[in-house]
């Protein structure tokens, strides 16, 4: 499959702190990759980097056949990208259906289209979209933040811990929403806490570690890794904590 | 004084304080400082007017019983374009570069100290320490409810008040760009990954400020008079206002703006006159205490 992006020898941090270390990751057009790793190993800085929130020190971002290494935030949704932060991903003080306005912000037409369409993945949105957004509960703010960043139609959505702090079952929701965003043809790369359940629905993981790729495999396969289960799917004595 | 006399005076000061409040609030909210130099633009923006009716010489005559003529209106639209104007460069030459290298609170309000304190020097080596007006002779008061004496400009200064307040609430909850302004004050680096430009907006929320203040820099001075430092000596009720209504809320600082005005008058009648400005300070200090977050909490 061809990439849809990629990130080549990628380096990035926070002042003369270097996080990532000469990162290569690509997902292709419809794919869902997940990024699993340690606390610290840098997955959320690769997110900011492939997305121009921060400005890489080395290696290049392609996206869609387009070089976008120094594209800004605003640059990459207008290229076809979107991205849902973990935390403060709605606007608190607008509504349901302004939040969804905010997210088609550059949208020329079709606004209400659109906004109905997604209001019709998440229904329980629906019955909602005059309340303010602080008012919903984590599983509704989680799900306006993915419908806020699909408002563009955007080709590839970067989630940032989708289900951190939900019940299992808004966990499955949300999960289960995912997929129904795939099937409409958008690619997922995924950052996820709870690992095993965003593997269960990816099409190729990676683990990341020290800043560095160490393992890139499909999702079933990483499920099936002992090491992987062992040291990041919960399933030995000794496995760590795997968020950033 | 009586005190319904005022109760009616307090509402017209505290229209000026409100409108002036809102845009205070609003550029509060989006760039997230207190700007010092809001009062000092709000005198640039009485004088401005003033450049026109009086330097020019631009009056127009009178309107029926008001103290101005048709000349104010081409005169606040200089004043608001004017003043709107000022408040981009300077946000584009201080406050974004500022912004950029990651400019605190502190640094970003210390900065508009400075900035306040230019313009004040600007506007009183141009026009002079002197107090003066836009027209000389006497503004009649007319006689309402029995024995209160209402000037027909304060009728002007509180209807453009409710008119200003109504166009903000309808640009900020009913266009595109005002729901960007309230994305941006909620979240800024959210308002970046939604695709919303958010410099652009920063400017549009200095042009409705600046614009707000200009008008209410005019209304001070026809209640009052023109004087160099007339602004600056409003800032205190400004942010006693704005802290009131709670930071962001457009529809808060009015009311606020109209609270701090009826108490700073209405207190004259148990308190010495020469007190009166101390009452703004009170109140800010006991919101601060008591309900830091305003009477309405922040909205924008």
């Amino acid at each position: 499959m061809s990439a849809l992006l990629s990130a080549t020898d990628l380096h990035a941090g926070y002042g003369d702190a270097e996080i990532i270390h000469g990162v290569d990751l690509r997902i292709g057009a419809g794919e869902i990759v997940t990024l699993i790793g340690p606390n610290g190993a840098g997955k959320s800085t690769l997110f900011k980097a492939i997305f121009g929130a921060i400005r890489p020190t080395q290696g290049r971002v392609h996206f869609r056949d387009r070089d976008v290494t120094t594209l800004s935030a605003p640059q990459m949704v207008a290229a076809g990208a979107s991205f849902v932060p973990q935390t403060d991903n709605v606007f608190p003080s607008l509504s349901v259906r302004e939040n969804l306005e905010m997210g088609g912000y550059a949208r020329s037409d079709g606004l209400d289209e659109r906004i109905d369409e997604l209001l019709g993945l998440f229904p329980d949105l629906a019955a909602r979209t005059g309340l303010r957004a602080s008012r919903l509960s984590g599983g509704q703010r989680q799900a306006l933040a993915i419908g806020r960043a699909l408002m563009l139609d955007p080709v590839l959505l970067l989630l940032d811990e989708p289900t951190a702090s939900l019940s299992p079952i808004m966990r499955g929701e949300i999960f289960e929403r995912l997929l129904r965003v795939r099937d409409a043809g958008v690619a997922l790369l995924i950052v996820e806490q709870n690992a095993k359940e965003a593997l269960r629905i990816s099409d190729r993981g990676y683990v990341m570690v020290g800043g560095r790729v160490v393992l890139e495999q499909s999702g079933a396969e990483m499920l099936d890794n002992a090491d992987v289960g062992r040291l990041f799917l919960g399933q030995g004595p000794d496995a760590p904590q795997d968020a950033d | 004084m009586d005190i319904v006399q005022l109760l009616i005076v307090g509402i017209i000061v505290g229209s000026i304080i409100g409108l002036g409040a809102i845009g205070l609030t609003l550029t509060y909210g989006v760039m997230k400082f207190a700007n010092f130099a809001h009062g000092d633009l709000m005198t640039l923006g009485m004088f401005l007017a003033f450049f026109i009716v009086a330097d020019i010489g631009l009056a127009g005559g009178k309107i029926g019983p008001l103290s101005f003529g048709w000349g104010m209106l081409p005169a606040a639209l200089f004043a608001m374009a004017g003043v709107a104007a000022i408040a981009l460069l300077i946000d584009r030459f201080v406050f974004r570069p500022l912004r950029v290298r990651g400019g605190g609170f502190i640094t970003m309000a210390i900065a508009s100290l400075g900035i306040g304190i230019g313009l004040r020097a600007v506007v009183q080596m141009i026009w002079g320490p002197s107090p003066t007006r836009y027209t000389s002779g006497i503004n009649k008061a007319v006689t309402i409810f029995g024995e209160v004496k209402v000037e027909p400009d304060q009728f002007v200064i509180v209807a453009l008040t409710l008119v200003l307040a109504a166009a903000v609430y309808v640009l900020l909850y009913r266009t595109k760009l005002g729901k960007a302004m309230r994305a941006t004050a909620d979240n800024p680096a959210l308002a970046e990954v939604a695709g919303i430009e958010t410099e652009s907006v920063r400017r549009w929320v200095w042009v409705l400020g600046g614009a707000l203040i200009a008008v209410a820099g005019i209304m001070l001075a026809l209640q009052a008079q023109l004087r160099f430092d007339a602004g600056f000596n409003l800032l205190l009720p400004l942010f006693a206002a704005t802290i009131l209504g709670g930071i962001g809320n457009p529809a808060g600082a009015l009311v606020g703006g109209l609270i701090v005005g009826v108490s700073q008058e209405v207190s004259t009648e148990w308190i010495d006159t020469g007190l009166k400005p101390g009452v703004p300070f009170v109140i800010l200090i006991l919101m601060l205490l008591v309900r830091p977050r305003g009477l309405f909490g922040s909205s924008v």
